[in-house]
């Protein structure tokens, strides 16, 4: 059945408290998801309070401040910073966004921070990603041609180049996968949205060759219509895409090619 | 002990290659609800009070006994279908999963029969 309670290994505990120095006047409290392999413990939430006079704007600011000034053992994924890369995908204040693109002013109280949502965990803030990347594997993200490729460009009118807007901004950070209820119940065999968006990118391509190929190979009741249009895909998605939307051109698709 | 690798968890048996069909049916039952479920509801209201002689001749009429064979067909048709998504989406016990498709199916074939049976023997005044 699907899990409604966590595991009792997954049950989270408090942990420690780092107060902020004496004299700080402008505290903001991070309370943030900490789990190691090492120690065989349950997770529990550290706290600390972070002087906001000395920190950046956004939550990643925030929490390389606390790995460099406070506690560097917090483990977390980063690397651009600006929102394109998607590697500091994280759950902060309930919902699965960048911390690098959050601002801090933009959560009222205590910013509560854990990894992405009903995925393993292999450290405090950093998911295990290698089913989701294995799923985009499996989808085959790369043009598929069968024409003799000339010996320029492969042209493209600028009205399908525009069928491509919306799609090839995903970072691949998974917010949107890892906040839908049907991946977390079946995310083995459900695509997700963040896969099925990539899917849809290559279907989309006037250049792909292998649009049948390609639906031929998400029609099934699970790769694809584990989708039932819940939309947090869309809701939570910090590059402002439309998995959702995507998912339902799919499936427009795979009716249209049968009537 | 799972020592497969993540491609192979991801590609798993394969697609089914089917799902466009039970997509569609449950859509198009949806749509065919709208006005049945309508229709039925008024139908109620516009019975209530009314005796059992009166209700027997309103289920006589050949229109009547159309729409109601249809409500309650494609009800349960559309329901079967829910239903099985629902079961898929939590039932993770294969041998359970199986058996309640397959018993949601058997339960809606025998009610959808024995209600198209109990109207039309009304109907046809048996």
């Amino acid at each position: 059945m699907a899990e409604f309670a966590l595991p009792a290994n997954s049950k989270i505990g408090t942990g420690e408290t780092y107060k902020a120095a004496a004299g700080v006047k402008n505290v903001k409290v991070f309370k943030v998801y900490r789990w190691t392999p090492d120690d065989g413990k349950n997770p529990s939430v550290d706290t600390y309070e972070v002087d906001m006079d000395t920190c950046g704007p956004m939550v990643l600011d925030a929490l390389i401040k606390i790995k460099n000034e406070i506690d560097s053992s917090l483990t977390f994924r980063r690397s651009c910073r600006e929102g394109v890369c998607g590697s500091c995908a994280m759950n902060i204040d309930g919902t699965n966004t960048l911390a690098c693109t959050k601002y801090i002013s933009d959560v009222k109280g205590d910013i509560k921070i854990y990894p992405l949502p009903h995925m393993p965990v292999v450290r405090d803030l950093v998911p295990d990603l290698n089913v989701p990347y294995a799923q985009l594997a499996s989808i085959e993200p790369w043009l598929k041609s069968t024409t003799q490729p000339p010996t320029r460009e492969r042209l493209q009118s600028p009205e399908e180049r525009a069928k491509l807007d919306g799609l090839w901004e995903c970072i691949l950070c998974f917010c949107c996968s890892t906040s839908c209820p049907s991946y977390w119940w079946n995310g083995e065999r459900y695509l997700g949205p963040a896969i099925l968006l990539q899917a849809y990118r290559w279907i989309a391509d006037s250049r792909d060759e292998a649009k049948g190929e390609r639906l031929d190979q998400l029609e099934d009741p699970f790769r694809l219509y584990r989708c039932h249009t819940i939309m947090n895909c869309t809701k939570t998605c910090p590059k402002h895409l439309n998995p959702a939307k995507a998912i339902a051109e799919i499936k427009k698709m795979m009716v249209e090619r049968t009537i | 002990m799972d020592l497969r690798t993540p491609l192979n968890r991801a590609r798993g048996l394969g697609s089914a290659k089917e799902g466009v069909h039970h997509w569609w049916a449950q859509r198009l039952t949806a749509v065919a609800l709208i006005p049945l479920v309508v229709w039925f509801a008024i139908s109620l209201i516009m019975l209530s009070g009314a005796d059992y002689a009166i209700a027997r001749a309103w289920i006589g009429s050949p229109i009547v006994m159309v729409l109601l064979i249809l409500t309650i067909v494609i009800g349960l048709h559309h329901g079967q279908l829910g239903m099985q998504v629902v079961i898929e989406d939590y039932v993770h016990s294969e041998g359970v999963k199986l058996a309640l498709i397959i018993g949601i199916r058997f339960v809606a074939v025998f009610f959808g029969l024995a209600a198209t049976v109990a109207i039309l023997r009304i109907g046809f005044g048996g």
